[in-house]
């Protein structure tokens, strides 16, 4: 039972949010110029990462906010939890 | 005489209230703190199952929860019965029903012994290369056969009527395990002041110490250290001990199930007082102490009633004074069974000799008066229903076997730190050569092993393992640590074995691994042999260590064993990961009140109560109660719904539309937001005016759809369908706070908040014109897809004139609250001309008649507004919506999409499945093309005969052509024509 950390709330278990996807996802602004492919690759391809994936929860059953996390995937530890809008604290984290 | 191997001295028991229990229907005595396993020995008796596969007879092999053999069910009555209990932590109470499980029809005669006599043709894996011919077979033979072969227990067959409780709690300290290393972690814990949870498996805390009445604590008698620890503990009021509570599984971030038993030990439960309860802790550290198992030897003949570990016979000596036999022979390789063999040897046990595989025993052992037979090894044993006697012989040596008459071998290869917790916690273990044992190495999670599990032996040096684990606990919570960690003496033994004994020449029979699964040396050596290398395939092959005492005495035997087979070192071939449950946790405990009318919430729409009191028949929406039809007389659900549909469009229909989604979205930027979102074009949609909302995904399908009524120039009232209702406002959430934070505009759930009243036929207006305040509704001043705020029988009222039967008609928006009263309101003016109330069939009908479409119905998820006919929705020249990029897609227009359609069978009594598929040729041979699907298929009232709505490739290009619905009776003609099969203008609507 994970122990999140909602950046407004403060820790609490995992049944209290719902996981939203790899983070920093921008919609792009001119999507009439993207080839279909690219505009696909928008729309499905995703990361896999091993290791730190920065990623996207809502605090559902709570403030109902969306925050960004970076999460270890091979120990579930998150290293950071972090508002929409900011960047991961030590942003850069390289694959494992 | 009863109890004739009881003897004083006892420490767990009351010699004072002797307990009456029945055991396979025969009845015994034993004493008040007797577990079953310990009042069966004290009353001579040793058999107490039959093992799983070969159905050998089978006795006690332990003390404790790893005892794999004696699994019991206790029945209370005819409702609570629990099968596969294990004797050794089943309490004695007053009137206690036990009996024996896998035998039939009785322990001592066994039919399914007949499975030991053919073993080698049933060893590991069997399943694997059986019961495949004929295949016919399998259906009639092989699988009831199996069946009623297979598992150990009976499952009971009426439900649990017991109460089973939940608590949360949070604490600074979690102690699992109350034996030396728990206690002395506990009490440096509870002395800094830290909030301090301790718990035990066993009935009282410190069993495990009670029993051994060597030792000093503090210069202090055990027992009196013991007591005056409790003592204290218990005075502490920080410190919640919970006894009879099994840590069962180490969750992520220090969070921790306990399964607390209540009331299983007594003799009459308080009725309505739960049975068991399930903690779920939070600790910032934990402790665990959860000691070390014993670890029995390898050799064949291992499992005979009688052979057991030679701690667990020291245990029943001296905790439940009771001798295990009159004749004991003590087979080890290590230094400790020793000390059992003189203290048996002192209660007046003759102990015949003591059997040590090592040629040269550590001076450490003292045996006394004890025959020692150095060097030697088990080669067999005999006697079927109790051990009669066991042949040693030199290993290595040239040398005579010897056969020892005995009525209990007891033996010992050492013990394993347990690492069932700290596995589950995904900590990481390493090999420990100097006491040949997995210990915990890194930690995933904030806990800390202290003494036996930890690898740490010897009374005094295990007080202080946990008096340190303890200290750093507290002070990793922020404490400072208080008083010195107890001392005690350490004696240090020596010694130890791992996989099988020796063999000798005069070896034969089966050496038993994994007791319970009936895993021996042998079918390890064959899983090798047939090229299984992994101990992961191995365990899996041989079923070793995955019955329900996940593998405590049996894992480090088989792996020691898999490593000596394949010529590699034990560290090499790794450790299988330990699984929860620690041991087996009822069904109940998890459970808790989430049972029967708890499972899921309901939820019942306003006029529920009127619905049913009118004896409509519900269907489940979701979690939503929905009035599906209302039977009048002896109707069904065909004869009601033509009468409503009848009446509705003939005279007038009520209907309660109040699970529909409703969110309010509000703000200078409502419509822009609005635009972004829905393909429609909200900017020139005028103040009281509503609009048919479709919502898309990024990739261009369709999501959602509503009406949506515009109050003023920053409001909107936005429905969804009754399913998707959270689903729309996350999304428009996610958009709203993560691409858009910048638009000033706030999305509010008001689907509980308004009650919905729909009034749908030809009579609408005149029914409700009376009601209404403050809104003129005359046809001029209130077109169809108008919207206004007003009142009605003095309820505030946004009134929407939209219609989804395709009648004239009316949604009534009211607090819900106000709602029931309304609906009477409006029921007592109108059922006397002709109103009627309907359900979810008759508007499912109705709409389809329209061709309205439901999401979700005639789409999948993977049709495109184009698709289903509602492309006209899309706003023209609109610069983005959610969906614009995809449905731009070349893809997204080829002609042969599926495309809503409607199909009418040459046969207007015969009503098509809903999910039928549509061919092109009938009474073709499969594969058959399918070229598209029934969506929804009704008898429509108001045709006159069957009708249905398909999604078909190129629909809109088959309008006239005949194409078939394929029916296992006989494909059926249908012909393609629109979607819409009455008022095509739609003229009544807008009456």
């Amino acid at each position: 039972m994970l122990l999140i950390a909602c950046p407004y709330c403060g820790e609490r278990p995992e049944v209290e949010f719902a996981y939203a996807g790899q983070a920093h996802l921008a919609r792009p602004a001119k999507a009439e110029t993207l080839s279909d492919d690219d505009w696909a690759a928008y729309l499905y391809m995703r990361s896999n990462t091993k290791g730190h994936h920065a990623e996207r929860w809502r605090h559902l059953h709570g403030c109902a906010r969306f925050f960004n996390a970076v999460r270890d995937t091979t120990s579930d530890r998150f290293i950071a939890t972090y508002k929409v809008g900011e960047t991961a604290p030590g942003a850069g984290e390289a694959e494992r | 005489m009863t109890q004739p191997f009881r003897i004083a001295g006892g420490r767990l028991v009351a010699p004072d209230r002797p307990i009456r229990f029945r055991f396979d229907g025969r009845a015994y005595e034993g004493l008040a703190g007797d577990t079953l396993a310990s009042a069966l020995l004290a009353n001579g008796v040793h058999l107490m199952g039959r093992s799983f596969k070969y159905h050998r007879p089978r006795g006690v092999l332990s003390a404790g929860s790893d005892e794999p053999n004696a699994l019991v069910t206790v029945r209370r009555d005819d409702a609570r019965i629990t099968p596969n209990l294990r004797a050794t932590q089943v309490e004695v109470y007053e009137g206690l029903e036990a009996t024996s499980q896998n035998r039939w029809p009785g322990l001592g005669f066994d039919v399914g012994a007949v499975n030991d006599v053919f073993g080698r043709f049933i060893t590991a894996g069997f399943y694997y290369k059986t019961f495949m011919w004929p295949r016919r077979a399998w259906d009639r033979l092989y699988e009831p056969l199996i069946r009623r072969a297979a598992g150990l227990g009976e499952a009971p067959t009426r439900p649990d009527p017991d109460r089973y409780a939940h608590r949360y709690a949070h604490c600074d300290v979690l102690v699992v395990g109350s034996g030396p290393a728990g206690l002395a972690a506990a009490l440096q814990a509870s002395r800094a002041g830290a909030r301090v949870i301790l718990c035990d498996e066993q009935p009282d805390f410190g069993n495990t110490l009670r029993g051994d009445n060597a030792a000093a604590i503090d210069a202090a008698p055990t027992a009196a250290w013991l007591d005056q620890t409790l003592a204290e503990l218990a005075a502490n009021p920080k410190v919640r001990l919970l006894r009879r509570c099994q840590a069962f599984g180490y969750f992520a971030h220090n969070l921790i199930g306990l399964v607390e038993r209540l009331t299983d030990h007594l003799p009459a439960p308080p009725p309505g007082a739960a049975r068991e309860r399930l903690w779920q802790v939070r600790a910032r550290r934990v402790v665990i102490a959860a000691g070390a198992h014993e670890r029995p030897l390898v050799f064949p003949g291992n499992d005979r009633p009688g052979v057991m570990l030679s701690g667990a016979a020291r245990r029943y000596l001296d905790g439940y004074g009771v001798k295990v036999g009159q004749r004991v022979v003590v087979a080890t390789a290590c230094d400790q069974a020793y000390d059992d063999a003189r203290a048996l040897a002192t209660a007046g046990i003759e102990v015949v000799a003591i059997v040590d595989l090592r040629a040269e025993p550590s001076a450490v052992a003292r045996a006394g008066d004890i025959p020692v037979f150095a060097g030697h090894t088990v080669a067999r044993t005999s006697g079927r229903l109790r051990i009669r006697s066991v042949t040693i012989a030199p290993i290595e040596v040239a040398g005579a076997a010897r056969a020892l008459e005995c009525d209990a071998l007891l033996m010992s290869g050492g013990f394993t730190p347990s690492l069932h917790l700290f596995s589950q916690s995904r900590g990481k273990m390493r090999w420990d050569a100097d006491i040949s044992a997995f210990v915990p190495d890194q930690s995933a999670e904030a806990e800390q092993s202290a003494g036996a599990c930890h690898g740490v032996y010897g009374l005094g040096e295990v007080l202080r393992d946990g008096a340190e684990a303890g200290r750093q606990a507290v002070l990793a919570c922020g404490f400072a640590p208080a008083g010195h960690a107890p001392v005690a003496e350490s004696r240090t033994w020596t010694g130890g074995h791992l996989g099988a004994a020796p063999p000798a020449t005069a070896s034969r029979g089966k050496a038993f691994v994994d007791w319970q699964n009936d895993v021996t040396a042998k079918d390890l050596a064959q899983a090798v042999q047939e090229g299984f290398r992994s101990i992961e395939h191995v365990k899996r092959y041989t079923t070793t260590g995955m019955a329900t005492d996940q593998g405590k005495t049996s894992n480090i035997n088989a792996l020691a064993e898999v490593a000596r087979l394949t010529g590699r070192s034990i560290p090499e071939v790794g450790l299988t990961a330990f699984r929860m449950p620690y041991t087996p946790v009822t069904f109940g405990a998890l459970a808790g009140m989430a049972r029967r009318d708890l499972f899921d919430p309901v939820r019942q729409a306003p006029m529920h109560g009127w619905a049913e009191a009118r004896g409509a028949v519900f269907e489940d929406v979701g979690l939503w109660k929905r009035a599906r039809y209302f039977p009048q007389g002896a109707e069904d659900m065909n004869a009601a719904v033509a009468r409503e549909c009848a009446a509705v469009r003939g005279a007038c229909g009520l209907f309660d539309a109040s699970t529909l989604g409703k969110i309010e979205v509000v703000g200078p930027d409502a419509a822009e937001f609005m635009n972004r979102m829905y393909v429609n074009a909200w900017t020139r949609l005028e103040p009281g005016r509503c609009r048919y909302g479709v919502l898309l995904r990024e990739d261009g399908f369709v999501l959602d759809d509503g009406v949506v009524g515009r109050l003023a120039a920053d409001r909107f009232h936005v429905t969804t369908t009754t399913g998707g209702a959270a689903r729309v406002l996350v999304m428009m959430e996610d958009y709203l706070q993560t691409e858009w934070p910048d638009l000033e505009v706030w999305l509010t759930s008001v689907t509980e908040q308004w009650g919905v009243i729909a009034v749908q036929g030809p009579l609408a207006r005149r029914i409700l014109a009376p009601l209404v305040e403050g809104v003129d509704i005359s046809p001029e001043a209130f077109p169809h897809m108008s919207i206004a705020v007003g009142s009605i029988c003095g309820a505030p009222m946004r009134l929407m004139r939209v219609s989804f039967t395709g009648e004239l008609g009316y949604e009534v928006n009211v607090p819900a609250g106000h709602a029931p009263s309304v609906w009477d309101a409006i029921w007592a003016a109108g059922r006397a001309l002709g109103m009627a109330p309907y359900g979810t069939e008759t508007m499912h009908v109705l709409r389809a008649e329209k061709g309205f479409i439901i999401v979700g119905q005639e789409t999948d998820g993977t049709a495109t507004p184009d698709d289903v006919g509602l492309g006209w929705a899309i706003g023209k020249g609109k610069r983005d919506f959610v969906g614009k990029r995809s449905i731009a897609r070349e893809a997204m227009h080829r002609p042969d999409r599926k495309q809503l359609v409607g199909v009418l069978t040459a046969n207007p009594k015969l009503v098509l499945e809903e999910g039928m598929q549509i061919v092109e040729q009938a009474g073709g041979k499969p594969p058959l093309t399918m070229i598209g699907h029934v969506t929804s298929s009704y008898a429509s009232p108001t045709l006159g005969r069957s009708i249905a709505l398909a999604m078909v490739s190129g629909g809109r290009g088959r309008l006239g052509q005949t194409l078939y619905a394929a029916r296992p009776g006989g494909d059926a003609p249908v012909s393609v024509v629109s979607p819409v099969f009455y008022d095509p203008r739609g003229e009544r609507a807008n009456a």
